[in-house]
């Protein structure tokens, strides 16, 4: 009776370790953070960049429109990279690209976008990241694609030509 | 008068700076449970980079707006996901995590009262 007790318990035992290691197998244990979501954007309050007018969510996003939210800073060199990529898509009509500016420095940011040129409909400031964290953004670069005021896609990173031909798929 | 107005200066300081002391402690035991997503194995409380400090900052302000604790979490689950919080909650891809534990354990218990409380 008890070697059959201690026998079942330790066959229960290792068949659940075996379970829980199979489990854990499968899944990765490197980080991905969910890029296909489907969520309300948030509400914010924010600064406009150019006349310093105070906005919030709904006066810069309507709805049955698409947008593309870039986060940028001109400290930061992927958004350099990307930037043609930006100015290409702006020439699409169908898409309002909107600028969120980065803790960064206001002379440096204009001085950034008069150089490179400026694919934002609309730029405000995020002085301290947080309306950035409110988006549920990790840094920069990254950027958002925005339908009725839901978040279709994420791109964690630096635009590159794939990702835009896709944008370009999805708005069709 | 003098005493009076002692008394009315440490009236009005005191419970300030107690509250701020407490603010204080509960940002850094949230921050404390923030993992950064972008630092490796680092809490938001120990790391310096642009991500926890725009964290910290949120967090200040949500201890400002009078959220408790788990209502801070709740904002962070719901932007971040499970993954920025180390203390996972119960739900269906950490039940084992939670009740293998409990499960050695009763079964450990089994086994000690089966062979030496059974057997006298």
């Amino acid at each position: 009776m008890r070697n059959k007790i201690l026998s079942i318990s330790i066959f229960l035992f290792f068949s659940i370790v075996f379970i829980v290691f199979f489990k854990g197998l499968k899944e990765t244990n490197i980080y991905t953070p969910d890029l296909d979501i489907k969520k309300e954007i948030p509400f914010f309050h924010a600064k406009d960049f150019y006349t310093g007018k105070k906005l919030n969510t709904s006066d810069i996003f309507k709805l049955d429109q698409t947008y593309l939210l870039n986060i940028w800073s001109s400290w930061c060199v992927p958004c350099r990279k990307e930037h043609p990529l930006l100015l290409s898509l702006n020439e699409n009509k169908k898409i309002n690209i909107i600028g969120m500016n980065y803790k960064d420095n206001k002379i440096k940011a204009e001085k950034f976008l008069k150089e490179l040129g400026n694919p934002y409909k609309r730029v405000f400031e995020d002085l301290e990241g947080t309306i950035a964290i409110e988006w549920g953004a990790y840094g920069v670069p990254e950027t958002f694609l925005i339908y009725n005021n839901k978040i279709i896609r994420k791109y964690i990173g630096p635009l590159n030509l794939n990702i835009i031909e896709e944008i370009k798929l999805l708005i069709k | 008068m003098k005493t009076l107005k002692i008394i009315i200066i440490i009236f009005f300081i005191y419970p300030t700076s107690n509250l701020k002391a407490e603010d204080l402690e509960m940002k850094n035991k949230i921050t404390k449970n923030l993992r950064c997503l972008i630092c490796q194995g680092q809490s938001v409380y120990d790391s310096d980079s642009e991500f926890a400090n725009s964290l910290k900052i949120i967090v200040d302000k949500k201890i400002d707006e009078g959220l408790s604790e788990d209502q801070i979490y709740e904002f962070f689950k719901n932007k971040y996901g499970e993954w920025i919080l180390y203390d996972p909650g119960l739900n269906k891809n950490t039940y084992i995590l939670w009740l293998l534990p409990l499960l050695i354990f009763l079964a450990g218990g089994a086994i000690i009262y089966n062979s030496f409380i059974v057997k006298k």
